[in-house]
């Protein structure tokens, strides 16, 4: 089956400065038709510019030095290159095709607008449906995002909590049937039971509308939780992607390997745990030969010359790693 | 039992929101012991943070009482007020703000060491100093004296914070958390550096987190709290109150927790509420004010009457559910 | 000797950072310029004491770049005698404006209590009063005739606007964490305020330290103008009272004796004004370190 995005060699740059920000590094990718494809990886590895990048909203400064993405409604549509739309398509492609949601909903929101009139503006600038048509629509999702229509509706931003507003947000970003849709920490502020409310309904929704899902975010559990397949991005370059269970269970690459290593869960015994050494790369004066040498206990006289592109471990897990048959 | 450090007797702490009285803790005590780490847990707006300010000295409480080395603090002589002040030191959150941004690593860790007089002349300081950065493993401590904190890693400048603390020598350290905002890959390295302080030179530790994984971790040993809307709910040794939770909201908190194990976190089995809205804390439910959401309150009693925290087999809970004993 | 190349060092990143900012360096050289022509210039070009009647009202030549004036004299030369008055109050017009609203702001902020109510409500009683009206009254009650007192009564009559701005920016600065952390390793007082606060503040007192000084020198020009202080003498205040007292304004050849004054006060605020566009980055710790 066609993916509905493929990404091809992505490479994106921050100029500042001191010199450019290699933020996303030759990335190469599918993110599959319905799958949950959780990117994790630490501050400063390029996940929140990959996001960004896709939706093409990334800030002046930044550059897309090379690279493609590939779009497909659906199986039978013709492929749209992202890249290459211009303003005027790009519009009608956010939000219909590609939606994003952000950490925090509040800022997303215009604070002196009604939740209502938020809808309006967006259905009114993709000239969707208006009036009763669209309050039916909206009341339709705000059901699935498990929120009171008659509360929501007619409400401001500020009189909504957070949960509410980031399921405002995705229900928001659901109204003109995208095929993808971006969350970029959706839940970091909120607390533990909101979160769980939310990626429970996340689950829900993907069954009962069959979007992809992107879900880029700091979080193991969450990847862990609602994930498919999960991709670890480390100083601006994909190392690992695989199956959920497989990259927790068996992960190849040693910063995936620390990763997991790091996060206590309820049950994880404490001597088991232990940190990465060191400190994630500066982005713009990079290591040379694999970025994660200087912290990795695996690396060789390779991987400080040489970097590894992504290679097969298995059957849809791949990494980018010399010595992933080490671990 | 190890003689108590720190003990909060029955305080409360309220806030004035315009006309609003809002209470952010209301009737807490909890006792802790020399060396001793305990965690408080909690959602935002739980109180947790204000007890640990409180207990720092930041805040006052409106009624009650805390006791650093069996004295009251409202109480204290000059001097005795003066060994409480630096014996009890906090760690901040984020480590982008708590560090003032004009001054170099030095001057940070310099100003304390030089008014309190720990040190005398200047060479003499920054020998000190350089001490204090070997302490929390900025090695070589000469890469970083000079440096401003915008120039360091946010797990760089917590470690900073750290050592700022360590320069008056405390006993008691808060930490309101510490790690929550540095990168996941080095949390675990910076907890077992408070660790190795408490296993060196005795210090106790008052963990201030939402995260009940990393609350077990680091309080291994030692108790956790759980605190809703300013109550102390639970309170048990660490991995007691994960494995055999027994308020119901900490029985919620830890089935609703997401786990970085695919396997453990898809088979949890999940204990629904009654209700996803968190009352507010200008309006607080009478009687358990937990029970509006609580899937197992008792009709009458738990709209009533606010739950004592008693002592319920090797851990003290407030719910009407729990009966009381050993 | 150290502390001399420390200073040195600390100018050139000051000048490198305000380099950057194109407007503020250009700002910065006109402000150097102006001051050097005011302190320098009539060492080099000393005061006409006779009038030239032959030469009235005339307008730009290559004698006279900027015209002459009713009595013949150089206008150019007069705009130079007339700087350095309006700097010099400016100048201390603008610290001791900065300095009672630090002072008082900031205390008004970290005391909070009576002395923060009290402090309120005497700066918004302060701000309902008119300022101009107030000041023409007491310069003319008080004789002005001397810099200082003049100075000292328009920084009397400045500093509530700015106290209520540097109080507000107190009270975020004493809410953070590194504040607290001070408080809690029994720092002091004045350890919080000058090196905790202060220093985050600089860029602040340094922008309103300059807008204190533009205030002062349209209060100024404006009481010398109306007449109301009788400060005597070359001033771009007095030049453009004169012109306008003698009729220059009827006269379309005397367009450079009402205009050279106006571009001189026009061109030393604007020198300042773009000076303040560039001071964020020099005070900011982060540019600091990467020159």
């Amino acid at each position: 089956m066609t993916p509905t995005l493929s990404i091809q060699n992505l490479t994106i740059e921050y100029a500042v400065r001191r010199g450019a920000v290699q933020a996303v590094r030759n990335i190469s990718f599918d993110i599959r038709r319905g799958e949950v494809l959780s990117l994790i990886g630490e501050s400063g590895s390029g996940k929140t510019t990959f996001g960004l990048g896709v939706m093409r909203l990334l800030p002046t400064m930044a550059r897309v030095r090379q690279g493609s993405l590939l779009y497909r409604r659906d199986a039978a549509s013709d492929a749209l290159e992202v890249l290459k739309l211009n303003d005027a398509a790009l519009r009608a492609f956010r939000w219909k095709h590609v939606a994003m949601v952000f950490q925090s909903a509040l800022n997303s929101f215009n604070p002196v607008l009604r939740i209502s009139d938020q809808f309006a503006d967006t259905a009114h600038a993709h000239g969707y449906l208006r009036g009763n048509l669209l309050a039916a629509r909206a009341a339709q999702l705000f059901t699935l995002v498990r929120l009171d229509p008659e509360r929501v509706w007619r409400a401001f931003p500020h009189e909504l909590s957070g949960g509410m507003r980031q399921r405002v947000m995705i229900a928001l970003a659901l109204l003109l049937e995208p095929q993808l849709l971006i969350l970029d920490e959706p839940t970091t502020a909120l607390d533990v039971l909101t979160q769980r409310n939310i990626i429970d309904v996340l689950k829900e929704l993907r069954h009962k509308l069959n979007f992809a899902l992107l879900f880029i975010s700091h979080d193991l559990s969450l990847a862990a939780d609602l994930a498919d397949r999960v991709a670890t991005m480390y100083a601006g370059k994909l190392v690992e992607i695989g199956d959920v269970f497989t990259i927790f269970q068996s992960p190849r690459h040693p910063y995936t390997t620390g990763l997991i290593r790091a996060v206590p869960t309820l049950t994880s015994d404490r001597k088991d745990l232990t940190s990465i050494p060191g400190s994630p790369p500066d982005l713009i004066d990079l290591p040379s030969g694999c970025k994660f040498h200087p912290r990795c206990p695996l690396a060789s006289a390779r991987c400080k010359s040489e970097e590894p592109e992504l290679e097969d471990a298995a059957a849809g897990h791949q990494v980018a790693c010399w010595n992933w048959r080490a671990i | 039992m190890p003689t108590p450090i720190i003990t909060l007797k029955h305080v409360s702490r309220t806030f004035r929101v315009k006309r609003h009285l809002i209470k952010a803790v209301d009737d807490v005590s909890l006792s802790i012991g020399e060396g001793e780490i305990v965690c408080l847990v909690g959602e935002s707006g739980c109180g947790k943070t204000t007890t640990g300010k409180m207990i720092a000295g930041l805040l006052a409480p409106s009624a009650g009482t805390i006791e650093f080395c069996d004295q009251a603090i409202n109480q204290m002589a000059r001097a005795a007020f003066r060994k409480y002040r630096l014996g009890v030191q906090m760690v901040h959150q984020d480590p982008y703000a708590s560090l003032n941004p004009t001054q170099t690593i030095y001057d940070i860790i310099a100003a304390p060491l030089r008014h309190h007089k720990f040190t005398r002349a200047g060479a003499d300081t920054r020998a000190r100093a350089r001490e204090l950065l070997t302490l929390v493993d900025m090695t070589p401590p000469d890469d970083f004296l000079d440096k401003f904190p915008h120039q360091l890693s946010g797990g760089q400048r917590q470690r900073v914070s750290i050592a700022r603390a360590l320069t008056v020598n405390p006993s008691f350290i808060v930490a309101d958390e510490a790690v929550s905002m540095v990168d996941v890959s080095i949390r675990i390295g910076l907890l077992n550096l408070l660790t190795r302080f408490r296993d060196q030179l005795g210090m106790s530790f008052l963990f201030i987190t939402h995260d009940l994984a990393l609350a077990k971790f680091f309080a291994w040993e030692g108790r956790i709290g759980v605190m809703y809307l300013g109550r102390l709910v639970e309170l048990a040794p660490a991995r007691d109150l994960i494995a055999r939770p027994q308020h119901p909201y900490t029985q919620v908190l830890l089935s609703a927790l997401p786990e970085a194990d695919p396997q453990v976190t898809r088979n949890k089995p999940r204990i629904e509420l009654r209700s996803m809205d968190v009352p507010s804390l200008m309006r607080l439910p009478t009687g358990c004010a937990f029970h509006p959401r609580c899937s197992k309150f008792i009709g009458n009693v738990c709209e009533r009457v606010v739950p004592e925290l008693t002592a319920a087999h090797g851990a003290h809970v407030a719910c009407h559910l729990i009966k009381p004993g050993p | 000797m150290t502390t001399v190349r420390a200073f040195l060092i600390e100018l050139g990143k000051t000048l490198k950072l305000l380099a950057r900012n194109r407007v503020a360096f250009f700002g910065l050289i006109v402000l150097v310029t102006l001051i050097f022509l005011s302190y320098i210039g009539p060492l080099i070009w000393p005061a006409e004491t006779k009038s030239n009647l032959a030469a009235i009202y005339q307008g730009p030549s290559w004698q006279h770049p900027l015209g002459t004036d009713f009595q013949g004299q150089d206008n150019l030369r007069q705009v130079i005698h007339g700087g350095r008055v309006i700097l010099e109050i400016a100048f201390i017009t603008g610290i001791l404006t900065t300095l009672i609203a630090v002072t008082l702001g900031s205390l008004s902020a970290f005391l909070g209590g009576a002395f923060d109510s009290v402090m309120t409500e005497l700066i918004n009683v302060w701000l309902t009063i008119p300022q101009f009206p107030l000041l023409a009254i007491l310069a003319t009650m008080l004789k002005v005739s001397d810099v200082w007192l003049l100075a000292i009564i328009l920084a009397l009559l400045d500093w509530p606007g700015l106290a209520r701005q540097v109080r507000a920016q107190v009270l975020s600065l004493k809410q953070r964490d590194y504040v607290e952390a001070a408080i809690t390793l029994d720092l002091g007082t004045p350890h919080i305020i000058f090196r905790e606060i202060m220093p985050n503040m600089m860029s602040y007192i340094a922008i309103s330290l300059i807008f204190a000084m533009t205030g002062a020198i349209y209060q100024q020009t404006g009481l010398v103008f109306l007449g109301l202080v009788p400060l005597s003498g070359a001033n771009w205040g007095v030049m453009l009272s004169l012109a306008y007292n003698r009729g220059a304004i009827y006269t379309v050849d005397a367009l450079g004796n009402v205009l050279a004054p106006v571009g001189a006060i026009a061109l030393l605020q604007l020198s300042l004004v773009w000076l303040a566009r560039g001071l964020e980055e020099v005070f900011n710790p982060r540019l600091r370190t990467s020159v």
